[in-house]
């Protein structure tokens, strides 16, 4: 009884989750950066962030030993986690919704598989272009998502000239199983990058550093900002194109932005770290079964706990057999589909009840 | 408010309508009717902007549908799907309240007071307020078409376009849907155009019909005008007849089933069905009969099988006599609801009863007379009301087929041959002196078997008419006869 009032509460209560998702997610950060093979007092990170970060006067000196830390390994690696996880979350949550499907994910689209194949390309052959240099991977498979996108697009559009949502989901799985013959025929010819390959391809997020913040970050606000501002939409649309249209939505436009907002996302959160799965499935489908499923929530509410739970799949990997570091990749499934099984059945009993 | 003016359109390599124009009025009630594959959905789809029209233009308040946006479009015209897809659990006042949609402008438009209002007299007026935070998709199917009708009424349109909209619902949701939308084109002068699939219903509820054929009108008018039956046997390709309402002055279109082949079987009726006792004399056929009659049960017009004329002391008396004649019915094992019943205070003995034929056709005639009562209908002013025993219950059967008109003049014949018997017999009214015409409770059943000879008239001299006015007077005389003989021991 108490319980289903505290969980009426919540649902009602546009704030409390809200709180509850900032709270996971400086929980997280804080303890993404303070455990390690050197363990930082939590204390000692607020300080660092004091200083360092935001620049302010301080009495007390910190050990630089922990500065360095922090500051070039720790800080950046957790922020990094937090963007990936946060990207792949929103734009799971609105494929989900413009797909109308809950079982869509960010490569629904073919999106990684296209970034994917950037990046083997480069490892393969192992390339380098000029100017961009030891960002060569990222760089290329960004590219070569965002051609994937206007292939995708470009093909569904001469299949039918009103892309109805069916028709993008099947050529995106064409275009999925393409390009993913071509990464296996490149895995099968490849010698000694295969581990190189492999490693990527379950994802990472490890020695990144501040410069992978930096080519994320701008697809992550962009695509971030189109998904935001598409959320009543996105309402309008998990009732059906033509009743969304029929509300007032000018759905052929929206839904190309919607498309290529969680394109881009995916594909910068691919290029800097690989193909992590799991997180764009569940993390939306979680804030959903939570906290309902109006996007002006779901999404801000996603992006909190994409974030949260990528920094706590990466600490877990890295620690969980230390020195060794897992693939983050399995970590993230490992972890996610029991707690996501227990979540779905409880709820299901509690609906019942 | 609406035109749609030469509107040709359909999907690529397939033109559904051509060159379609009609008009529609504010606070009027359209109904689109036609069978599969007229261009129902097309046009509706046309309308609400999801199709373009290949050429021609729909115009609403004299703007071109192409000229407005999603938005504005969504501001004058709402559309109730026939269904909507459910791919989230949403709760009742989140599905309606997306209704405001088109109404916010830019991207950081609030919730404003207005926009709580409208969402919640919507609510209201489609009774779903009750549960305004439960989940849509654990509602029942005529609840969740209220809250999709909550939301279309949310977007405060002008115009309601409606699919089917008592598709999937059960009757008394239909009626209340309808009802409700009946009441809003009048009080609020909301336009609504909508899809029907039931013919009776579009012409009980619509101001016009729209009737497409293969894409193009057949006739747009008042559904009285549209709903002919040579016109609706065409255009759907199948046997029906239009009968009036039987309470609203509207018509009804009714299918008639293949005849089975044992149906056909002629079975004439005649004495070899007819058996009584002291209690009670008793027809029954094997098929139902249509029947025009008054009597205690079954009366009026319908379909019955069992035909009983039953005896009741003089004294009979009772509050409730209809509900004492179903239990005395069931008690004799007969279904009240398939059955015509009488009542008479005469011996059964003396029924009268025979079997007229001429040509193709035959009537037999059933009556039992009883003229304790008698009264001269032309002075019945004279007499206080004291119901007295004494009546002439009269059957007349007819193995043809007969129109309803038939049927009237039947029980015109056969009563003025009941009259002229009671003169012939110098019954007389006791009250007056004068020549009585009949007993104040007399009852008459006339029951075609509605197979065989078409007979369209049954006035005096034609074929019916002879028949039944010969066999009327014959058995109303010996029953008379009989009746007095019983007397006057």
């Amino acid at each position: 009884m108490l319980k289903r009032f505290t969980l009426m509460f919540l649902l009602n209560n546009k704030v409390v989750p809200y709180l509850i998702a900032i709270g996971l997610l400086i929980g997280a950060m804080l303890l993404g950066i303070s455990i390690g093979t050197v363990s930082v007092p939590i204390p000692t990170i607020l300080q660092l962030i004091w200083t360092e970060v935001l620049h302010l006067p301080s009495r007390t000196e910190t050990d630089p030993m922990f500065t360095t830390i922090v500051m070039d390994i720790r800080l950046p690696r957790v922020i990094l986690s937090a963007l990936v996880g946060a990207s792949l979350a929103v734009a799971g949550a609105a494929f989900q919704g413009l797909l109308r499907n809950p079982l869509a994910d960010p490569y629904v689209l073919g999106v990684s598989s296209g970034a994917s194949v950037g990046a083997v390309l480069v490892l393969f052959f192992n390339l380098s272009l000029p100017v961009v240099g030891m960002f060569t991977l990222p760089v290329m498979s960004i590219t070569a998502s965002i051609i994937t996108i206007f292939l995708v697009l470009f093909f569904a559009r001469q299949i039918e000239r009103s892309m109805r949502v069916e028709t993008i989901i099947l050529t995106g799985i064409v275009f999925s199983s393409f390009l993913g013959s071509l990464l296996s025929l490149m895995i099968a010819l490849t010698g000694e990058e295969l581990r190189q390959i492999i490693g990527w391809l379950l994802g990472s997020v490890s020695m990144r550093g501040w410069e992978y913040i930096a080519i994320i970050l701008p697809f992550f606000v962009i695509g971030t900002a189109i998904l935001l501002f598409s959320s009543k939409e996105l309402n309008a649309m998990s009732f059906g194109e033509e009743r969304a249209q029929h509300i007032g939505v000018n759905v052929a436009r929206r839904k190309l932005w919607i498309l290529l907002g969680g394109s881009i996302l995916t594909g910068g959160a691919v290029a800097v770290s690989g193909t992590i799965g799991f997180v764009g499935l569940v993390i939306p489908h979680l804030t959903r079964l939570l906290w309902g499923p109006d996007h002006r929530h779901l999404l801000p509410l996603s992006i909190l706990l994409g974030a949260a739970f990528l920094i706590v799949t990466d600490l877990i990997s890295r620690i969980i057999i230390s020195p060794t570091e897992l693939p983050i990749g399995v970590i993230t499934s490992l972890i996610g589909a029991p707690v996501f099984a227990i979540i779905l059945i409880r709820r299901r009993k509690e609906r019942r009840g | 408010m609406l035109s749609v003016n030469h509107v040709t359109g359909g999907y690529p390599g397939h033109e559904v309508l051509h060159d379609l124009s009609f008009d529609v009025q504010k606070g009027e009630l359209l109904g689109i009717v036609g069978p599969n594959g007229s261009g129902k959905t097309t046009i509706f789809k046309v309308i609400s902007g999801i199709l373009k029209a290949q050429s021609g233009e729909v115009t609403i308040k004299g703007k071109s549908i192409s000229k407005y946006s999603a938005k504005q479009l969504a501001k004058v015209l709402a559309v109730l799907p026939q269904h909507a897809e459910q791919a989230f659990p949403y709760t009742v006042k989140e599905t309606v309240s997306l209704g405001r949609y088109a109404h916010h402008t830019g991207w950081f438009q609030m919730w404003s007071e207005h926009d709580e209002a409208v969402v919640q007299k919507t609510m209201e007026q489609t009774g779903i307020k009750a549960f305004q935070d439960n989940y849509v998709n654990e509602l029942s199917g005529g609840e969740r078409q209220r809250v999709f009708l909550a939301q279309a009424l949310a977007q405060e349109p002008e115009i309601l376009l409606l699919d089917e909209p008592t598709n999937h619902l059960d009757l008394s949701y239909q009626k209340e849907l309808l009802d409700l939308l009946k009441k809003w084109t009048r009080e609020q002068g909301l336009t609504v155009i909508s899809i029907f699939h039931d013919l009776n219903l579009a012409g009980l509820y619509c101001d016009r019909l729209l009737l497409l054929e293969e894409g193009k009108i057949n006739k747009h008018n008042k559904p009285n005008e549209v709903l002919e039956e040579g016109r609706i046997q065409s255009v759907y390709r199948t046997h029906i007849e239009k009968h009036p309402h039987p309470t609203v002055p509207k018509p009804q279109m009714l299918l008639l089933p293949e005849k089975r082949a044992e149906d056909l079987d002629d079975l004439l009726i005649d004495n070899r069905l007819l058996k009584y006792d002291d209690d009670m004399i008793m027809l029954e056929t094997p098929f139902p009969l249509r029947t025009m009659s008054s009597g205690v049960v079954g009366s009026g017009t319908g379909w019955y099988k069992s035909f009983v004329n039953r005896r009741v002391s003089k004294n009979y008396s009772c509050l409730n006599h209809r509900e004492e004649m179903r239990a005395y019915l069931r008690k004799r094992g007969i279904d009240p609801f398939e059955t015509v019943g009488m009542m008479t205070a005469v011996c059964l003995e003396d029924v009268s009863y025979r079997l007229i034929e001429e040509d193709d056709v035959s009537v037999f005639i059933v009556v039992t007379a009883g003229i304790g009562n008698a009264v001269d209908a032309s002075r019945s002013a004279e007499h206080v009301y004291a119901p007295l025993p004494g009546t002439i219950n009269t059957w007349v059967f007819v193995n043809g087929s007969l129109t309803d008109e038939a049927f009237i003049q039947s029980i015109m014949t056969a009563t003025e041959s009941k009259v002229k018997v009671l003169h012939d017999h110098d019954v007389k009214d006791s009250v007056t002196g004068s020549y009585a015409t009949g007993t104040p409770t007399d009852s008459i059943l006339i029951a075609s078997s509605q197979r065989g000879k078409h007979l369209p008239y049954a006035g005096t001299i034609t074929t019916l008419g002879k028949l039944i006015s010969q066999g009327v007077y014959t058995c109303t005389s010996e029953a008379l006869k009989n009746y007095r003989e019983r007397m006057s021991v």
